[in-house]
């Protein structure tokens, strides 16, 4: 599995920290945080698309930035997805699954009918949901956290437990599989 | 050698003449010719020993066959064959046809009309290439046509003189010293003769130059080259060969080599000058005495010469492939008699197949005929002028073939600057006095050239005025800032990026006027500086982020202080005053990310929220979480709405 972690301030996260904390140590996974990875914004690309052959599951891990992606990861979108690997006669993740991991400063409610942000987060997933699938990745059930700054230490836990369960799952899985 | 008098009068009379003749926009060729006359046994006679300069002139055109040479490689060489052997082929042939023809119809014997139709078929390649550099056409596609036709000219040159005493009327063979030994002997002397040059000029020369470059003594590399030059044509003249033709070789030997712009620049002034003394000889040799003699031949014989040579060039341009916009153009360049028709006519008088004063009439003739080139390019250019309504669009087919980019310096340095540009596919071209640098370099396929990169001749040589931009990367700041200062005079288009050793070098230049300076360390230690912060538990991306603003701090700061740098206390409390802006800075910095941290991106919703519940956990309601074997649903602390959030599947 391939986790590309996409936090720009990783040692000042609260909650993708603590989601990270709790699967980091899962077996078979391969944490990439590219702010780390690539502070100059200098993807290898080559790496990075070794890496994502080499997993069955891709997981995309970040804090919700203008309603997107941080811009490191949008980066990576339009450079590891590349034409002749990710689609366009490329069919390097065909039948990879895409688990994304996001965390919003916005609160549920904020999200909801009358909310500041105006629209349900319903709403924001499909340009990430499409990326995936347009490389015809299989596309799993998010993990959301709202609220991330205010969201209780134990909230946050059992999210990451839930978290770790899937991974170990998806990890049986994805051995078993072809 | 000449004697001390008169060279003084040579130089004198070069002055002189070359002023006035550039004044008029003349030309200077015409301004030595004029020169020579006045000079010379037929008018002032202010010279003692003519034959002593005439022997030294004529290494003014080897040497600038060897110029001609260095600028041609052996590929460019073997492209223009057709255009060398067919063109000139064509232009002799046409020409000595004619010419001949007209001469033995005025009563000429027919062994004599051949040969000084041949002489005067051949046109004078110092005055041709002289007028096309003063012109800056050599490199136009007529400029080479002509240069096609010179360079067939000087080979056809060699079979010529053997004719001569072979047509003899004499008993007594003139030039019969030559003919010494067996007859095959010749033509192996020949082919001997040009395979040394050629093995000379490419496998011996760059190893005999690099420790003469090495020592550093700048004259010994420029009496390296002029032995060298001089030394081949020499060669060539025993082996009875052109010694022109013979540099030409050497020079096109020499082409590929790092040392061509080194070359060049240094043999430049002799090349000039020695020039400059052929075309005072040949002044010195009009005969006015046979304006006296024989008015009217050569009130035909002159000008007849000039329109009959012109026509036919003006006919043979078409067939030879000149625009039609320069037709004209290469008929005049071409028109005149060469240096070879004094030596023939000299050889066949004595031959006595040019009986009477005909010898002497043609070489007046040849020789008037050298002065009426610049003025018949006047004339072209005027009728041009009046024609197009606007100066130079004959000039417009000029071809730009330097680099677009100079590299002075490629030490540690400039090599990564200019591998970045090469390997992006940028040709540049590449100046640097290390010889052992270069010539590891020249084996990864770099084009590196071997010079003095702080003298602008040298970067004249390599296309100053035709490059773009010139990257200053030498390390020595006195002799960076000169050339910057230099450069920015003389190429006021070239644009400079420099680099700088230190900060006050870095302000030197900015003072200058140069746009882009890069401190030679600055990046490097902004980037181990990074690396401190990782090491010590920063992560790299904001590492990064400290380095960018400090980056940009400190050169703004170095911009503001360039206005006032002399005043150095005042350069102290402003560079103190900075860096306390700096700490400011950087807590600004860190609170910035801090606050971000805590508390969030939008305040507003975190303060909405904080008032919509009386806690900051906001536990409400959490979604119906699914079971293990369903994957389950955005979980969160505040819950997701399922219906909201399902993914359209
Ligand atoms: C540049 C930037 C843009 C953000 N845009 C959004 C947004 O559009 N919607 C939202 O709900 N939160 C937004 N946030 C808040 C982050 O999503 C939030 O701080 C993050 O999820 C907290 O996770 P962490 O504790 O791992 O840092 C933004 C934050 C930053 C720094």
């Amino acid at each position: 599995m391939a986790l590309v972690y996409a936090h720009p301030y990783p040692d000042r996260s609260r909650a993708n920290r603590a989601l990270l904390e709790a699967v980091r140590d899962l077996p078979g996974l391969d944490v990439r945080p590219l702010f780390d990875l690539y502070p100059d914004y200098d993807l290898d690309v080559a790496a990075e698309q070794r890496a994502l052959v080499a997993a069955h599951t891709v997981v995309w891990q970040h804090p919700l930035h203008w309603y997107s992606v941080p811009g490191l990861l949008k980066l990576w979108f339009d450079q590891v997805l590349a034409r002749g690997f990710a689609y366009g006669g490329g069919r390097a993740l065909a039948g990879k699954r895409c688990l994304w991991v996001v965390t919003t400063g916005g609160e549920l409610d904020a999200y909801g009918p009358s909310g500041m942000h105006g629209h349900p987060f319903a709403e924001f997933e499909p340009p990430i949901r499409q990326t995936a699938r347009f490389c015809g990745m299989e596309w799993l059930e998010p993990i959301v956290v709202h609220g991330a700054h205010h969201v209780s230490d134990t909230e946050l836990a059992r999210t990451g437990e839930r978290y770790r369960a899937r991974l170990a799952a998806l990890e049986a899985e994805g051995g078993a599989r072809p | 050698m000449t004697s001390a008098r008169d060279l003084l009068v040579y130089l004198a009379g070069a002055v002189v003449c070359v002023l006035v003749a550039t004044r008029l926009r003349l030309g200077a060729i015409l301004g030595y010719l004029v020169a020579g006359a006045l000079i010379g046994p037929f008018a002032l006679h202010l010279v003692s020993d003519e034959a002593a300069a005439k022997g030294v002139s004529e290494f003014g055109i080897v040497l600038m066959l060897f110029a001609i040479g260095l600028e041609l490689d052996v590929r460019q060489l073997w492209g223009m064959r057709r255009s060398v052997f067919g063109g000139g082929t064509l232009q002799v042939g046409a020409c000595s046809l004619v010419l001949g023809g007209v001469l033995f119809g005025a009563g000429v014997p027919w062994q004599g009309a051949l040969v000084a139709g041949i002489a005067l078929a051949l046109s004078s390649t110092a005055i041709a290439m002289r007028t096309l550099g003063e012109r800056s056409l050599e490199r136009t596609p007529t400029g080479r046509t002509a240069f096609a036709i010179l360079l067939f000219q000087d080979i056809a040159a060699i079979p010529l003189l053997a004719l001569v005493p072979a047509l003899s009327l004499t008993p007594v063979v003139a030039g019969a010293e030559h003919a010494a030994g067996p007859a095959w002997l010749g033509p192996l002397k020949a082919l001997g003769a040009l395979a040394a040059v050629v093995v000379v000029g490419r496998y011996l020369t760059r190893p005999i130059l690099r420790p003469i470059a090495a020592t550093g003594v700048r004259e010994v590399f420029t009496a390296a080259a002029l032995l060298l030059v001089l030394g081949v044509a020499e060669l060539m003249h025993l082996a009875g060969l052109s010694m022109a033709l013979g540099a030409f070789l050497a020079g096109v030997m020499l082409a590929s080599s790092e040392y061509r712009h080194a070359l060049e620049s240094d043999l430049e002034p002799f090349k000039g000058l020695l020039l400059g003394l052929f075309f005072i000889t040949v002044g010195m040799s009009i005969d006015f005495s046979l304006f006296l003699r024989r008015p009217l031949e050569l009130a035909a014989l002159v000008p007849g010469f000039i329109v009959v040579k012109l026509a036919v060039l003006r006919l043979l341009a078409r067939p030879l492939g000149v625009d039609a916009r320069q037709r004209w153009l290469f008929a005049a360049l071409v028109s005149q008699g060469g240096e070879f028709a004094f030596v023939v006519f000299g050889l066949a008088s004595e031959a006595a197949l040019l009986p009477g004063d005909w010898g002497p009439m043609l070489t007046l003739t040849v020789a008037l005929s050298m002065a009426s080139t610049p003025l018949l390019l006047l004339v072209l250019e005027r009728l041009e002028l009046r024609r197009a309504g606007q100066q130079k669009k004959i000039y417009d087919a000029i071809e730009d073939e330097g680099a677009k980019i100079l590299i002075a310096g490629f030490g540690r340095f400039g090599q990564i600057v200019g591998r970045l540009l090469f390997a992006s596919g940028l040709k540049a071209t590449v100046l640097d006095h290390d010889p052992e640098a270069i010539d590891s370099l020249r084996r990864f396929g770099f084009r590196v050239f071997y010079g003095d990169v702080t003298r602008l001749d040298l970067l004249d040589k390599a296309g100053a005025a035709r490059a773009q931009v010139l990257v200053i990367a030498i390390d020595d700041v006195e002799a960076g800032v000169a050339l910057a200062a230099s450069v920015q005079k003389e190429y006021p288009k070239l644009r400079i990026l420099a680099r700088a050793r230190n900060v006050s070098h870095y302000a030197e230049l900015r003072r200058l006027g140069v746009e882009v300076v890069e401190r030679e360390t600055f990046e490097s230690a902004l980037m181990l500086g990074r690396r401190a912060l990782e090491a010590l538990g920063c992560p790299p991306h904001e590492a990064r982020e400290r380095a960018v603003k400090f980056r940009r701090h400190n050169v703004r700061m170095l911009e503001d202080l360039l206005h006032e740098w002399d005043d150095m206390t005042r350069r102290v409390q402003r560079a103190r005053a900075a860096s306390d802006d700096l700490e400011q800075q950087f807590e600004r910095d860190r609170q910035a990310l801090e606050e971000r941290g805590v508390q969030g991106w939008h305040m507003q919703d975190a303060a909405a929220a904080r008032a919509a519940a009386p806690t900051d956990d906001r536990a409400s309601s959490p979604p119906p979480d699914a079971t293990g074997a369903q994957p389950s649903r955005a979980s969160s602390a505040s819950g997701v709405p399922p219906a909201g959030n399902a993914p359209a599947k």
